[in-house]
Parts: structure tokens; sequence; C-alpha cells
């Protein structure tokens, strides 16, 4: 997490903060915690004024190239957030004045879009984040754009960093961002909070990116991964603006349980480590202990869901001390109660997983079987089932159809420290000895 | 916002859609319409004739041509449009989503890009 800039049509900031260049001076580094931690707020502040992303981008990259003009001759000013936003909103101002003058004809009941920006107490600027992410997965935009979209607004994430993260190069994703930004203006997408009933289903969405954000952490290896602390970063946002919402909180405690354990999922070789051989003296315990705070108070809702579920199976896991004992039969329950409320193919693979570690592998590799033959042709390209499958037959002592089922799970594994892990596996298994 | 809400349905055949049915539909656009007044949100709603009973007309070619029939068969035709005024997307799908054509058929929400209103097109 380096970078933030104005994110728009992959266009880099120029002498942005996190920029670099020799020891940043007092001034770039408070403009830099600035970037960091305001850029998502500033940004869904003016574009809640104006509906207009795109305009409100740029004008908060100006104010930002212009405090790196001044400040460090001038002096960082007492609160760099109000100074950004009046920056950027007399930008906003003059923009659309000019845009007046232009018009030859009247424009329809002319509304002062901006006015009530104008009311906005700088010192004391309200959060509208959760209207950004509302926006960003919005049922009337490509649900594959949803992450991509709250990384690049909330976040500040670059085109380029967005793009790689989902293996799409970055003129693409930048394109991409333009069009589904143009679409927000045109279509008229609110940036408020809707309606009691409207409003589980459009949380949904917005759970749904965040967890996206977590799961191409996963997909997209060690090297290449840049957004790890994003995710994080998100969802924990999003409790801060939801405190209420068990599922959000459901899916911070998850996303940290997970990150807790980054640091034990290579050895000092980057190989990969699978959960079952891990360290636990490595994980990070104040992650730890954050998730298990959230999960407390999502508990106390009496609101189970999925996301929730999801956390406490990883909380289960990360309760193995250094004696290594997994209670696997409450990992079979998790399991059982996830498959029961959120069905899916991955939670059915976990299912029968964990089913061979209680009932044995011949138990769990029948559950697989028997959960890919219902799955049809969607099943045979998921890479968690084909490695799952090659384990299990590999304990059973199938060792040339366990070869067979590697050779397959290595070919879906994109990153590359696990396939190298199922090659030595499959290695193993052959009886060739590496 | 200025919004078009364009239906769009598979035409029946002849003596396909029974007298109760047809009734029935009758009952929930006039239902219709009148919550759409009511909310004083309507600015003019037409239901069309089949595409049967519609002639194209270009000069794109130099001459006029005009001819029997729509620009474009597709399988579902337009069938009606509905001119709204509401603040934003999610009130225009709020309007399409009780729209008696989303039963059968969809209906596109599409933003005014600009109207012509007392003697002069807005921007």
């Amino acid at each position: 997490m380096d970078t933030l800039t104005s994110g728009d049509g992959g266009r880099e900031a120029g002498p942005g903060p996190g920029a670099g260049g020799p020891g940043p001076g007092p001034a770039l580094r408070s403009a830099d915690v600035a970037a960091r931690d305001s850029y998502g707020r500033l940004l869904a502040l003016l574009a809640a004024a104006t509906s207009d992303l795109a305009g409100a981008e740029d004008a908060l990259a100006d104010a930002f190239e212009r405090a790196l003009r001044t400040w460090p001759s001038q002096g960082v000013p007492a609160s760099p957030d109000a100074w950004l936003l009046t920056v950027a909103r007399n930008r906003l101002r003059d923009e659309w004045k000019s845009a007046r003058v232009q018009r030859a004809v009247p424009l329809d009941a002319a509304p002062d879009t901006l006015a009530h920006i104008d009311d906005v107490d700088v010192d004391a600027i309200p959060d509208r984040r959760l209207e950004l992410m509302l926006v960003c997965a919005h049922p009337a935009i490509d649900r594959a754009m949803h992450t991509p979209l709250m990384l690049n607004t909330v976040l500040g994430f670059t085109a380029e960093q967005v793009g790689r993260a989902f293996s799409v190069p970055a003129p693409t994703m930048a394109t991409r961002l333009v069009r589904v930004k143009k679409r927000i203006k045109a279509a008229g997408i609110p940036f408020r909070i809707p309606d009691l009933a409207d409003l589980p289903a459009r949380m949904a969405s917005v759970l749904e990116a965040v967890y996206g954000a977590y799961v191409i952490d996963w997909a997209t290896g060690p090297q290449a991964r840049q957004l790890p602390s994003e995710a994080l970063h998100l969802a924990e946002v999003l409790t801060t603006l939801v405190p209420d919402d068990p599922e959000a909180l459901g899916l911070a405690a998850l996303i940290e349980l997970s990150a807790a354990r980054a640091p034990a999922r290579f050895d000092a070789d980057g190989r990969f480590v699978p959960l079952a051989d891990q360290d636990p003296a490595l994980w990070d315990r104040e992650l730890i202990s954050r998730a298990h705070e959230h999960l407390r108070v999502a508990h106390a809702r009496g609101q189970l869901g999925r996301f929730q579920l999801e956390a406490a199976i990883q909380a289960v896991h990360c309760a193995r001390g250094p004696a290594g004992t997994t209670d696997w039969p409450t990992l079979l329950t998790l399991h059982r109660i996830l498959q029961a409320i959120a069905p899916s193919l991955g939670s059915g693979v976990a299912l029968a997983a964990v089913t061979a570690e209680v009932d044995g592998p011949a138990a769990g590799l029948a559950a697989l079987d028997a959960l890919l033959l219902e799955a049809g042709q969607r099943a045979r390209l998921f890479q968690p089932a084909r490695a799952t499958r090659a384990h299990l037959l590999d304990r059973l002592g199938r060792k040339e159809e366990a070869v067979a089922a590697y050779d397959s799970a290595i070919s879906l594994t994109h990153d590359t420290a696990e396939r190298e892990y199922l090659e030595r596996r499959r290695d193993r298994a052959s009886g060739v000895s590496r | 916002m200025r919004y078009a809400l364009l239906m769009h349905y598979r035409e029946p055949g002849e003596g396909e859609i029974s007298e109760e049915a047809i009734e029935a539909a009758q009952e929930a656009f006039g239902a219709y319409g009148r919550a759409l007044e009511s909310a004083g949100v309507l600015l003019s709603a037409d239901v069309l004739q089949p595409t049967s009973g519609t002639t194209s007309v270009t000069r794109r070619e130099g001459g006029l041509q005009v001819q029997d029939g729509p620009f474009a068969e597709t399988k579902e035709a337009l069938a009606g449009i509905f001119m709204v005024e509401v603040p934003d997307l999610d009130a225009a799908i709020g309007w399409a989503e009780k729209c008696p054509g989303a039963q059968w058929g969809v209906v596109e929400v599409r933003p005014t890009a600009t109207a012509f209103i007392d003697g002069a097109w807005t921007r």
C-alpha cells in the first residue's frame, strides 16, 4: 500500500503522496497521512454533492497537487483535511460556474448542487463513505466492477494497482473505471442511504464487494499481493460506518483472522505452508484479538449470517495452540450450518475436508465426490475441489489417482508458492524424491 | 431527473390472451397510472399498438423511404413509454419495478439527456 492518487483513468498523480524521492520532508509525510486517512472521506463528500465521481476526483487531485507545491514552503496547515476540502470545493465551484456560463440554453430547474457542500463545516467533515460504498455496489453497476470501483474510490488505489490485483492490464481497468463513473453520473445513481426496505439487500452487495477485495488477496500470489491490508482496511472502515451490522463485523473478523495468519503462510524460502503445518507463534495476536472483539459484538446482535460463521470457523483454526490440536468436531458443526444457510461450492469442499478429519478420508472423499457430481461442469475447474481431492486420495493410499488429481489441481493453481507445494506433494505421492 | 421507462415484451398472437387476462392487465395499468399521477412523477404514459401497426420513415439514403414495420425486427418489441420525473435512479427503478409490464416483459430505465421545455432544450 503505497500510492494514493486521484485514481482517475490510470493517470498517475504525478508528485503524489508516496511517490517517494529520498527522505520525504514533513510536508510530504503529512500529505501522505492525510491522503491515507481521508482520501475516501473527502472524495465521498465531494462526489455526494455532485454525483460526479470523476469530477470530484479531479478536484481532489488538484488539491493534493497544490498541497505538495505549497506546504513545503508555507508550512503544513493545522488541519490538512479542511485545507484540502476547501481547495477542492473551490475548484468544483469554479468548474461549475464556467460550465454554466458556457450553456447556451437554460438549465432546467438549475439546482445549485454545490449549495450543501458549502454548508459543510470543514473542521468536522461528515463521513459519507457508506453512501460511496453503496454507489460502488449499486445493482445498476456491473457486479464485476463493484470491488475494483471500491478500491479505486474509497481507498484511492490507482487503476494500475487495481488492474494488477485483478490480473487485468492497467489501461483496460482504467477504461472500465472511467466508463462506470460516467454511468453513475448519467444514470443518476444517488449518493444516499436507501430506505430500510431496500437497505439489507444493498448492504449485502457492499459486503460482497469488500469480500471480493479479500478474495483477490489469496488469488494473486505474494509478489503481486499489494492489497491484503487494504481488504482489511475496507472491512474496518465499514464496521465504523455500520457498527450495528453483525455481518459487517463478521466480515471484518474473517479478514482479520486470515490476515493474522499471513506471516505463517510462507516459510523462510518463500514456500507455501498449509494451515495444519503453520507455526501458531507466527500468527498476529493483536489482529486475532481484534477479530474476537468484533465477533463478540456481532454475536450479541443475535443474527447469525454467512460471514460470522466463516469468521467463527477461522477463529476455531486460530485457537489451535502450540500443542497443535484443532477442534474438528466444532468445525464440522460450523461448516454444516454454513453449508445450510449459505451453500456454495467453496463451503461444500471445506465441509468435505473437515468431514475427512472427523470421520476419516474415505468419508471425506465420498462427501466431496457427491458434491462434485451434483455441481457438474462448474466444479471441474474449481481448484480447491481438485486440491482437496488429491490430498484425500493421497491419504487413502490411492497413489496413482492422487498423482493424477494433483496434476489437475496444479494446472488450476495461479499462486506460484501453492503450486510448488502441490508439486512437492505430487512428487512424494509418485515416489520421486526431490 | 427525467427518465423514460420503456416496456418491452413479446407481442402476443391474436386470441393468445384471454379476455379475463386482458381485463386484469388493463386494471393493473389503470392502478399504475393513477399511482404515478398521485405521486406527482408522471409526465406522460403511452401503451403502443403492436408493431404490425408501425411504419418506419428515413431519409438516410437521400430520398424519402417509408417502410412498413419496425426498423429492427426483434423478439421483444417496444410496447409502451412512461416518462417520469424523479430524484434519482433508485426512484426510477422503484417505479419500473411496479410497472405491470415488468411482470411479463422487461422495463428499460433510460435517463433523459435533454428535453424540450418552455421553448428550449434543457442542457
